[in-house]
């Protein structure tokens, strides 16, 4: 099924341009992939950036130093390979996140105080 | 939940401007295009990397050298970040590179142009990098969560390589009369490229809708040309050169520039292979892929190894 | 030490990371893999950088508005004094590899030797630059040991690696005489050079190299190259000296 057709920029349809056709898929032999975590600077938390592939943790950490901290983004660095990474499920959303959503008395701007406080 | 209701659910979180994130129930269709559509993408910058790597080893200075280094390998990483994005879709990048070889994943045209003359490393600077910028930056927006954190990080980094492009004919264009035959030349045969790779006019971009009303693509195609004619054609003059566009002048009515035809004929026959370098790029790249194949093989059986070693101790 | 024995020596150092970073950029685009790709033309940016400090550094020695690219572009075959090694072709990914463990663990040595030397720029280019080849040392070695230790292929081509590049390791320690005048302790950079290699060697189950069973070329130092060289400035060169005089 051809929904859609777009025609531009790095994205020319198959149909259209003489393209072969689809061959039978391989299993992936890649080297696996890694999630990266980086700390840009001391004292603030490592922050996921992306990920790459490596064939072990010691090319994983230089890679990701090659690939994400290029321009001085970077000051450590964590990586895990992505299979090792758990996920909540989607369609749990609302179960899991939305009781949250009703409890405003957790947040300070619940409060009203009178105005001579200035910081509490 | 019904499939109907599914769908349903999905678009109300892209009318809301809400991303969607990779675990997220989404129509096949919208799958398929976004990965085919980052895959390609992702193929244009690795692709991209050979035209303006021809020239590594004769920038004429060890700036414009190292310049030029930066340049390639950033887009070996955007080209890298792009494969992620398009991983977190259900398909390997090794799958998505062999769809590349063997001729059924295409990549953006502008790169089966050859790099003739040093001034084209200006040219696909402010032209063709000019170019990708307008789309990438639309797409920075886009409905597709990796796609678009891909593309932020893009974004940063790519600024530099227009402003790398317009300094090299800078310079050209106040140098030697040679210089500036070169910088015109480069120009002359750039410019049209540079203009087919927005694809072509929005009346034959059939469903193109679909892909709007999922908010993958925000702009028509003879939006963002004409958002870049406007714009290249007021750079030009401080090069002291012109567009090859006998038919390019400011229309005040419209408030944008009047621009002459495209050869749509030439864009079909370079999508179709018949460019001047399609060949070329594509064993390039095969070769390269081929010729890794027992290093990445001997990677993996090092490490293979060397997690037994541990697991023995 | 004169002026000249300096420049020299500094000629050198900046023609043998020139012409080997201008080796290596021909992976850019080419690489066995992506993120290597990427990893290769970072060393690639390094060893261009480290060329520009030391050309910087000669032609302000030379001075009478000599630049770097004057010495880079603008000298001859005999003038080049890279190590052979460096202008050794690129190979296999295993040739390229060895040629830049053998290459960084001498700079090591050598820039580790330049920080305590008598000429503070020489000192403070090999401070900033000891901490690249590092990581050079670090990445290189590593893959030594992945292609050494891999599968049966790559084994095999690092022992074909060793073959080719091994006759030309050996200059690396042969004093130039500008060496002798800045008193650079090739002795030691030998033996410490040796016992660093023979130990990625080993990692890399590669039977051990000796220094004494090879016959070594020499001659890079004082000018006197492999016919490589010729092709790898025609390419390096031909702008510059097509439009003489011109900015770029």
């Amino acid at each position: 099924m051809q929904l859609i057709r777009k025609f531009y920029y790095g994205d020319i349809p198959d149909d259209a341009s003489g393209a072969a056709k689809a061959g039978p898929a391989k299993p992936a032999s890649d080297w696996p992939l890694w999630e990266v975590f980086i700390r840009s600077k001391q004292g603030l938390e490592h922050k996921h950036v992306g990920s790459l592939h490596a064939a072990d943790a010691t090319m994983a950490i230089e890679n990701a130093r090659d690939v994400y901290t290029r321009r001085s983004e970077g000051i450590s660095i964590w990586v895990v390979e992505s299979h090792h990474i758990k996920t909540s499920a989607p369609e749990a959303a609302a179960e899991l996140y939305e009781p949250a959503q009703d409890k405003i008395y957790r947040h300070p701007t619940f409060y009203d105080l009178p105005d001579e406080i200035k910081h509490m | 939940m019904e499939h109907h209701n599914l769908e349903q659910i999905f678009q109300d979180k892209i009318d809301q401007e809400i991303k969607i994130e990779p675990r997220d129930w989404m129509p096949d269709a919208y799958r398929k295009t976004n990965l085919r559509q980052i895959s390609q993408h992702a193929h244009s910058e690795i692709v991209g990397m050979l035209p303006e790597g021809n020239w590594i080893s004769r920038a004429p200075s060890l700036k414009r050298k190292s310049i030029l280094l930066a340049k390639v390998q950033d887009e070996a990483g955007h080209g890298l970040y792009l494969y992620a994005a398009a991983e977190t879709l259900g398909q390997s990048r090794e799958q998505m590179i062999e769809d590349l070889h063997s001729g059924r994943a295409k990549y953006s045209s502008i790169f089966n142009y050859p790099t003739l003359t040093w001034a084209d490393m200006g040219a696909i600077g402010w032209l063709v990098d000019g170019a990708a910028i307008m789309n990438q930056v639309m797409l920075t927006r886009t409905s597709y969560g990796p796609y678009a954190r891909a593309m932020v990080r893009i974004c940063k980094e790519e600024s530099f390589h227009q402003r790398q492009g317009f300094e090299v004919l800078l310079v050209l264009s106040k140098g030697s009369d040679a210089q500036k035959a070169m910088c015109q030349d480069a120009i002359n045969r750039w410019w049209w490229p540079a203009l087919m790779m927005f694809g072509p006019r929005d009346g034959e971009s059939t469903n193109s809708d679909m892909s709007m009303k999922w908010k993958i693509k925000r702009k028509s195609n003879d939006e963002l040309r004409q958002q870049f004619v406007d714009m290249i054609a007021e750079q030009v003059k401080l090069l002291n050169m012109t567009l090859p566009d006998e038919k390019l002048r400011w229309n005040d009515s419209k408030k944008h520039y009047d621009f002459g035809d495209i050869n749509w004929d030439e864009f079909w026959q370079v999508v179709k292979g018949n460019g001047p370098c399609n060949k070329e790029r594509l064993a390039a790249r095969k070769k390269a892929w081929e010729e890794g194949r027992w290093v990445r093989e001997a990677a993996s059986a090092y490490a293979a190894k060397q997690k037994q070693k541990q697991q023995a101790a | 030490m004169t002026n000249a024995s300096l420049i020299d020596f500094t000629l050198y150092l900046a023609d043998s990371t020139l012409i080997l970073g201008q080796r290596n950029g021909d992976w850019c685009g080419h690489g066995p893999v992506l993120e290597q790709d990427i990893a290769i033309t970072n060393v690639t940016l390094d060893l261009i950088g480290q060329s520009r400090s030391f050309y910087q550094y000669a032609a302000q020695l030379i001075g009478n508005g000599c630049t770097e690219d004057q010495l880079a572009y603008w000298r001859n075959e005999r003038e080049f004094k890279n190590a052979l090694l460096c202008e050794r072709p690129n190979g296999d990914w295993a040739q390229t590899i060895l040629r830049q463990t053998f290459f960084s663990f001498y700079q090591r040595e050598l820039f580790t030797q330049l920080l305590h030397g008598a000429d503070t720029t020489l000192s403070a280019i090999a401070e900033k630059s000891l901490k690249e080849v590092r990581y050079h040392c670090r990445w290189s070695s590593e893959w030594v040991c992945r292609l050494g230790d891999g599968t049966q292929e790559s084994h095999e081509r690092m022992l074909a690696a060793v073959e080719n590049l091994w006759p030309y390791v050996g200059e690396l320690f042969v004093a130039a005489p500008y060496e002798t005048a800045l008193q650079i302790d090739t002795a030691t950079l030998k033996s410490n050079w040796m016992d660093a290699i023979t130990a990625v060697f080993t990692e890399a189950t590669l039977p051990p190299p000796s220094l004494t069973s090879t016959f070594m070329h020499t001659g890079g130092k004082n000018g006197q190259h492999t016919e490589a060289l010729g092709y790898l400035l025609a390419e390096l060169q031909y702008v510059q000296r097509s439009y003489p005089g011109c900015e770029w």
